[in-house]
């Protein structure tokens, strides 16, 4: 469909829109937090820089934009290594979003790679797991809601459900104490350190996990076991390669002041 | 003398056995376990495993070498119904809870494939107690939703074995429905048996309550209590009830391949009115016979044989009754035959007894029945019957003479708590009672449950026994009274 001239007008016309689109970041101020996960090199708690993160998810149309200027990333293009077979896949073209893909819903079926790249192309970074978790902590009214057994059941209730039914589109829910968006019940987030999550994949070795095999960096346990949605994002993630995609993963991307 | 012969017959086969190099199991010391379970490399063709949804068993392998079997089994999350009107998001095994029943041989080597669908909210992996090496396969099929993984195992040791999910939270992943059976045959393979049956007993946890309609999610609370809302086999209230009740003819030798996925409970699995001829117990080598209720961990399983004799509903149940009752765990195994009167009669006399307590007076109740269906009593009439209704049904705790037990049963002697209302005493005996009440000055916190099984009649006669009886302020409750209590009782809340 693309001739060379219309795709370069089409190329800036997104571009310039995308920018507008991913404006919206919210500033999170950062601080002492402490994470379910003991890290053996930090037993007391994780200290968070101040950082922004964007509003929702990324949408369809924000990586739509994001794989016009960049066509290495189209479905097309982008090598196995760095993104499976089904990349994409729900797009009606590498440069169409199609029914399936509709602009405002969160964009699915992306990669580690192609997520890391979307970010650096904006000028941030996919946020670390302890970034994420920190802003996810928050319900609407508190910033570390956690304890509350009513809200980890409301968040547990939409991680045990399948996601055979179409997504909503992103920015619906209510902003949570910091003014950041949709970080529960849309879509599972791609972090940057995912992979530096290993918790053995046989959930039941404790202690006993060959803890050599992880470089040192995530000799880790969970301090809270009753936080059911905690241990599901971390085995959910530490399923994953940089290459995966899936039908309920999407991101978004965080950016240091 | 015939049976002399037939002893020394028996005797003599089991001597002709042992020369055969079939040693009888019970006389042998073991089978030597895994260290003797490597019959060798596979033979012929690899085969695809046949996987069956319960209650069905796949058939005998029918093999005599080992074989490379090809397991392919997708975890599939999906709602279905765990009541009537109550729906839950199970994660399953093939689509069904229990998940398939996969039957293989002594010695196989069996190439497993886990597939996650693609529309899997959760990573999900397998646990199978019958496979020898760390994790039982959970590391090895840790598997993203989209994605599959393989492992291969030889399956060392006979026996049934369970199988689950033990992706974090293990807990979960088990209470949401992830287990399923896996039978090893010993290699001369299992007596013939003309039905098999596969039956998984599981503890879940809603946090809405037994019954409660709707979408019901998963309670972590509840589940961390180990304070189920049902007990179920297969899944789902009525997965083995009225249509899909397990069917056996009469004369048919039956065999149920029973798991317990838990996550929390233990079962004391019972059959009602069979007697377990053998029961391979914990799902291993040797049978133990004559088997009344056989208890099944967590995470554990047992074969069962029974000979059909007489036609008729036969209930499973865990024996823990409470949870056949009240939280579900109840399946119905439908035997069709000719009766056989000389074996078990069905019910022969139906009349009343109510024991030497009440036969000076059984003739007040006669006379009350008659009177009541000619009309209403006398409130002296009344009294009199319910006196010996009273004998029979309540003074078991209230005690015969109105007292009650200080602490435990109240008084009904005296008692001021029924001076203030005399309508709580039908409406007591109807729906029962439940949490603190003081009584004379003792304060009482127990359970009295509902006497509802009891006739308008009869609740209006005890009622009235008991306001004209021992310094109570008398009084009368007719029998349109107590159907009236009746009647507005049942629409109360079930629960409160």
């Amino acid at each position: 469909m693309c001739q060379p001239a219309a795709l370069l007008g089409l190329l800036l016309a997104c571009s310039s829109s995308v920018a507008a689109e991913t404006s919206q970041w919210v500033d999170l101020p950062g601080g002492a937090f402490r994470s379910v996960l003991e890290l053996a090199d930090s037993p007391l708690g994780t200290g968070i820089a101040p950082f922004s993160m964007t509003l929702t998810p990324v949408t369809n149309r924000q990586f739509l934009g994001f794989v016009l200027a960049e066509p290495r990333w189209q479905r097309d293009r982008a090598p196995t290594t760095l993104a499976e077979a089904r990349y994409l896949s729900h797009w009606v073209s590498a440069t169409e979003l199609g029914n399936n893909a509709l602009p405002d819903w969160p964009v699915i079926w992306v990669s580690w790679h192609a997520a890391n790249s979307y970010c650096r192309w904006q000028g941030g970074r996919l946020p670390s797991w302890n970034e994420w978790e920190y802003a996810a902590a928050a319900d609407s009214t508190r910033f570390d809601a956690r304890d509350d057994p009513a809200w980890r059941e409301r968040i547990l209730a939409w991680y045990a459900r399948p996601s055979a039914t179409a997504l909503p589109s992103v920015g619906l829910g209510t902003p949570n104490a910091y003014g950041v968006k949709d970080l529960h019940g849309l879509v599972w987030e791609w972090v940057d350190d995912y992979s530096a999550l290993l918790v053995s994949s046989d959930n039941r070795e404790q202690g006993a996990a060959d803890q050599l095999k992880f470089c040192g960096a995530g000799a880790l346990s969970t301090s809270d076991r009753d936080n059911y949605a905690v241990l599901m994002r971390i085995a959910m993630l530490s399923s994953l390669e940089a290459e995966y995609v899936t039908g309920n993963l999407g991101f978004r991307c965080v950016r240091s002041p | 003398m015939r049976k002399h012969t037939l002893t020394l017959l028996l005797m003599m086969a089991l001597v002709a056995g042992c020369g055969d190099g079939k040693i009888p199991v019970a006389d042998s010391p073991d089978t030597g376990g895994s260290a003797k379970g490597d019959f060798g490399p596979p033979q012929g063709d690899p085969v695809k495993a046949i996987l069956t949804s319960p209650p069905h068993v796949p058939p005998p392998t029918g093999r005599s070498t080992p074989a490379k079997v090809i397991v392919e089994l997708e975890v599939i999350e999906k709602e279905m119904a765990i009541s009537e009107g109550a729906t839950y998001t199970f994660w399953t095994f093939g689509g069904t809870v229990p998940g398939s029943f996969i039957r293989v041989r002594q010695g196989d080597t069996v190439e497993f494939h886990l597939m996650n669908a693609p529309d899997s909210k959760m990573p999900h992996n397998i646990d199978l107690h019958g496979v020898t090496g760390p994790g039982g396969g959970a590391a090895s099929t840790f598997t993203a939703p989209g994605h599959r993984s393989r492992f291969t195992f030889k399956a060392l040791n006979a026996g049934l074995y369970v199988y689950h999910c033990a992706t974090a939270p293990v807990g979960m992943h088990v209470a949401n429905g992830m287990y399923g059976l896996i039978l090893v045959e010993p290699p001369e393979g299992l007596p013939a048996v003309d039905r098999e049956y596969y039956v998984m007993q599981g503890d879940f946890y809603t946090t809405g309550r037994y019954r409660q309609k709707g979408h019901q999610p998963f309670d972590m609370e509840k589940a961390i209590d180990e304070h189920p809302t049902y007990v179920l086999f297969n899944g789902s209230e009525g997965a083995l009830t009225g249509d899909r009740a397990l069917a056996a003819k009469v004369g048919e030798q039956v065999r149920l391949y029973v798991g317990n996925g838990g996550p929390n409970l233990v079962s004391s699995f019972h059959l009602i009115g069979e007697i377990f001829d053998k029961v391979w117990f914990e799902g291993g080598t040797r049978f133990q016979e004559n088997v009344q209720t056989t208890l099944i961990p967590a995470g554990g399983a047992a074969m069962m044989d029974f000979h059909i004799e007489v036609p008729g509903s036969y209930i499973l149940v865990d024996h823990s009754i409470f949870r056949a009752f009240n939280k579900g765990a109840l399946a119905i195994l439908k035997a069709d035959g000719p009766e056989n009167k000389l074996i078990y009669s069905g019910k022969e006399v139906d009349e009343m007894y109510l024991g030497d307590r009440a036969l000076p007076n059984l003739a007040a109740v006669t006379a009350a029945a008659a009177a009541a269906k000619a009309g209403d009593l006398t409130t002296e009439q009344q009294i009199e019957a319910g006196k010996v209704l009273f004998a029979g049904t309540c003074s078991a705790c209230h005690q015969g003479d109105g007292r009650g037990l200080e602490g435990v049963f109240p008084p009904l002697e005296k008692s001021d708590w029924i001076a203030k209302d005399i309508r709580r005493v039908p409406t007591v005996i109807l729906q029962g009672l439940q949490g603190k009440v003081t009584v004379n000055g003792s304060e009482y916190n127990s359970v009295m449950p509902p006497m509802n099984q009891l006739t308008d009649d009869e609740v209006a006669n005890i009622s009235t026994y008991v306001l004209n009886s021992w310094g109570n302020p008398g009084g009368r409750v007719t029998k349109s009274e107590a159907a009236e209590i009746r009647r507005t009782s049942t629409q109360a809340p079930a629960e409160h």
